[in-house]
């Protein structure tokens, strides 16, 4: 029997990046495909070639055998293939279930059949599983529920091969369960499912077979029975990968970041109910909990975009409490936010302007009273560009094409490459590959090497278990315990779930 | 004097007959905005619908083909905006001065070259009046303007939140990226409504010219389509709240012609009504209005 798939010399090329060179794929009806590859590797590439969002420039794709000449996603979906994308694509202020049936919507006569549509989006719901509020503001649901309007769209347009591009980066680890556990029963249910991730756990959960691209070419496929951890990302990166081990330094008795009974109020987000805790130099503080327990707005309390209620925030003995982000930029607190593209990068800016922001008024960048040193600037990013190996076709390009993991480069690139005496962390690896996450390791690491202080604030319980000196577990707002990050996970578990360990007040 | 002597039934005729400009602007307007282009053209394109249709009257003595030449008019432009700003990814406010700027200096030379006059026009032969008695006790006699109003409002709200079309419009304007991914032709929703905006607007324009003074006088726009876009935004870009903003404007115009008449206030700061609504509609009266779109240009590759 031929293959669901059959992409047969595929290449597709932007403006000074070749993103797909002669690419040949073949997806078996009934399997689930992995994709994997560093960032920048072409996979979000060569998914929205064969969706058709995107015109190849040579190559042919078969489905069942049959060559297929499909113009634009439309025909892709007539052709039975659906995708979700790296960047979630439904509409915010449609209600769900307008967004399920958009572009393939019931009628009767000129008018929208609401009643047929809902009938229909109802048995789905059933048949599969996945719950949803209707009638809700499709942009007011939590990202992991805006995905699964995504995968009922795909689903209601009756799609046989399902694209999943980067699914779980954006998800909570219990999100990602639920996920892994879906995607296995929808092959049960005879789909065929191309999954990327760099999360190599995730690959073997679920994947029979993989494939691996590097720079825009393919590397290899293989049976997942055939394949380690290993190698695989020796495929991926073209060298082994080494996680990086804390080193037996023990961190300074100075203390870098003094937080004293601060509390927030409950605008835009969770509450903080007396946070109380130091950093030292030469620290690297984790802070876990499950997603929405007040992480996001515990970072923002450090760096100066939302108010302080009560209490004090000192950073090397000066009191910030009040200071601005820029002064506090000023005096050494770096910051990775965790939504790169609302508050890490300027999309339409270009990577030179996009490393530049936050210094763009101090010298050597700034000449004189009034002008930046442009040469200058040139040369910083092309240096910035080459050490942390972010993959663009120049520095004159706006953010806005790089592969997303690139865009997290940048955004590290531009809070280490200045004198920081204490960097906040959040999800700072999230959507990297694994030899990018080693680099970001290492720089942490670094940065504690040298007797700064670092905030590690991500969902992932094995990276800051890693990493971390101590870890401070969130729950509801609160600092609910401590923990030394070679606790059992067990323990993490009963802290997370907002169970204390020793009864507090 | 009694305040009955101002706010009668003749009054809210009024109101209803002079916020015929404004709302035609402000559903066209609202149109080329729900799929994610600024119209600021529309004074510009009144302006010529205007012309045209006095102009296209003039030659023919009819004014229904005044009506068709004027309504032309207002597609020929919305075909220039919707190319440039869509094909070829043009800056919308630049497109849209341009179109201002040229509405305002083309009609002035082409009324001297007809008629010897950059001022005014000759008068011609108005569009006649259309009689349903029963709603003349309340709305006044009318041309077939205020009916069609009526009409286009229901058809427009039906057409924007009742149909798969206007389903798919909201999508557009608010995230091409989802509707392309959902395999809509964006581009083509997008020209196809800029130019229905447009000729809507231009109705506007034909109004003014042929069912309010019957000839053509420089800049007799003077602002209407400015203030659609106020009371577009003013009416969240729906076709109820662009009636109920464009009543408000209608009813400053009509009162300001009141009082005018009635000589109680010195003319020049009766005549700043409407303009002064505007500014307070637009600066907060509002409150937060959320466009539906970023109204950027949408690269396909
Ligand atoms: N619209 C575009 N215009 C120009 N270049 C692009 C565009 N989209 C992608 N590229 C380039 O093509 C290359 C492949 O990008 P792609 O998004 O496929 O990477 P990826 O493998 O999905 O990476 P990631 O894991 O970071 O998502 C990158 O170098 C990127 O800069
Ligand atoms: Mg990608």
């Amino acid at each position: 029997m031929p293959p669901l798939l059959e992409v047969r010399g595929l290449t597709k090329s932007f403006p000074g990046v070749l993103a797909n060179d002669h690419i040949d794929l073949e997806i078996e009806e009934g399997e689930i495909h992995g994709l994997l590859g560093e960032n920048g590797a072409g996979k979000s590439v060569l998914m929205s070639t064969i969706y058709s969002l995107y015109r190849p420039d040579e190559g042919r794709i078969f489905l069942r055998g049959r060559e297929v000449h499909m113009v634009s996603p439309a025909s892709a979906i007539r052709c039975g293939v659906g995708m979700v994308h790296q960047h979630l694509t439904v509409v915010p202020h449609l209600r769900v279930w307008e967004n399920i049936v958009l572009g393939e919507e019931p009628r009767r006569g000129v008018f929208l059949a609401r009643r047929e549509a809902f009938r229909r989006i109802e048995a789905l719901c059933r048949e599969t599983g996945l719950q949803l509020d209707l009638h809700a503001w499709t942009g007011e649901l939590p990202i992991g529920l805006q995905q699964r309007v995504e995968i009922l769209k795909m689903l209601y347009r009756g799609a046989s091969l399902l694209i999943f591009d980067e699914p779980t980066t954006v998800l909570t680890p219990q999100e990602v369960d639920q996920l892994i556990a879906y995607l296995l029963r929808l092959k049960e249910g005879g789909k065929t499912i191309i999954f990327i991730s760099h999360k190599l756990r995730e690959v073997f959960a679920l994947c029979d077979r993989v494939t691996v691209l590097r720079r825009g070419r393919k590397v290899g496929t293989i049976v997942i029975a055939d394949a380690s951890e290993e190698k695989l990302a020796e495929m991926m990166v073209g060298r082994k990968v080494f996680s990086p081990k804390r080193g037996e330094e023990k961190p300074k008795e100075t203390v870098v970041l003094a937080v004293e009974h601060v509390s927030t109020l409950p605008e835009r987000g969770k509450a903080l109910h007396g946070l109380n805790f130091v950093v030292h130099n030469g620290e690297i503080v984790g802070v876990a909990g499950v997603e929405g327990n007040g992480q996001t707005e515990l970072a923002e309390v450090l760096v100066g975009l939302r108010k302080v209620r009560q209490g004090k925030i000192s950073l090397r003995g000066e009191d910030i409490t009040f200071a601005s982000p820029k002064e506090r930029i000023k005096k050494g607190l770096a910051h990775i936010p965790e939504d790169r593209h609302r508050r890490g990068t300027v999309l339409d800016f270009t990577v030179t302007e996009n490393l530049l922001l936050g210094f763009e008024d101090e010298p050597p960048i700034r000449r004189g009273r009034w002008t930046i040193d442009l040469p200058l600037l040139r040369r910083f990013a092309l240096s910035r560009v080459g050490e942390f190996e972010i993959a663009t076709p120049g520095v004159d390009v706006p953010v806005r094409i790089l592969s997303g993991g690139n865009q997290q480069k940048v955004v590290l690139a531009r809070e280490l490459s200045r004198p920081v005496s204490l960097l906040v962390a959040c999800q700072p690896t999230r959507g990297l590959d694994v030899a990018a996450t080693e680099y970001v390791h290492r720089k942490l690491l670094d940065l504690r090497k040298e007797g700064k202080g670092v905030i590690l604030i991500s969902a992932d319980l094995d990276e800051i278990r890693a990493l971390s000196d101590r870890v401070l577990v969130l729950y509801e707002g609160r600092i609910i315990g401590e923990l030394a990050p070679q606790s059992d996970e067990y323990q993490f578990g009963l802290l997370m779930g907002g169970k204390s360990l020793v009864a507090q007040g | 004097m009694s305040l009955f002597s101002i706010l009668n039934l003749s009054l809210f005729q009024a109101t209803v007959r002079m916020s015929m400009p404004v709302l035609f602007a402000a559903l066209g307007g609202m149109f080329c905005e729900r799929v994610g282009i600024v119209n600021i053209g529309l004074e510009g394109i009144m302006l010529n619908s205007a012309f045209f249709a006095v102009f296209a009257t003039y030659l023919s003595g009819n004014p229904w083909i005044g009506l068709l030449l004027g309504v032309l008019s207002g597609v020929g432009w919305g075909l220039v905006i919707a190319f440039l700003t869509v094909k070829y990814y043009g800056n919308q406010i630049v497109v849209g001065t341009g179109v201002n700027v040229f509405g305002l200096g083309f009609s002035a030379f082409m009324c001297q070259r007809i008629w010897g006059s950059r001022g005014a026009s000759e008068s011609v032969v108005g569009l006649p009046l259309l009689r349903i008695p029963a709603l003349e006790r309340v709305l006044g006699e009318n041309t077939v303007f205020v009916y069609l109003a009526f009409l286009l409002i229901f058809l427009s709200h039906l057409f924007l939140f009742s149909t798969h079309w206007g389903l798919r419009i909201r999508a557009v304007g608010e995230s091409p990226q989802s509707a392309d991914a959902a395999g809509i032709n964006v581009h083509g929703y997008k020209i196809v409504f800029v130019v229905v905006g447009s000729a809507i607007t231009s109705l506007g324009g034909v109004f003014l010219s042929l069912a309010h003074l019957n000839f053509f006088a420089w800049g007799m726009t003077s602002g209407r389509g400015f203030m659609g876009l106020a009371a577009m935004i003013f009416g969240k870009w729906t076709p109820l709240g662009c009636f109920l903003a464009s009543l408000l404007f209608g009813f400053t115009d009509a009162l300001q012609m009141r009082l005018q008449a009635l000589g109680i206030l010195p003319a020049q700061i009766i005549l700043l009504f409407p303009y002064v609504v505007t500014i307070l509609v637009l600066s907060g009266l509002v409150g937060k209005a959320i466009p539906p779109s970023d109204y950027k240009p949408y690269e396909k590759r």
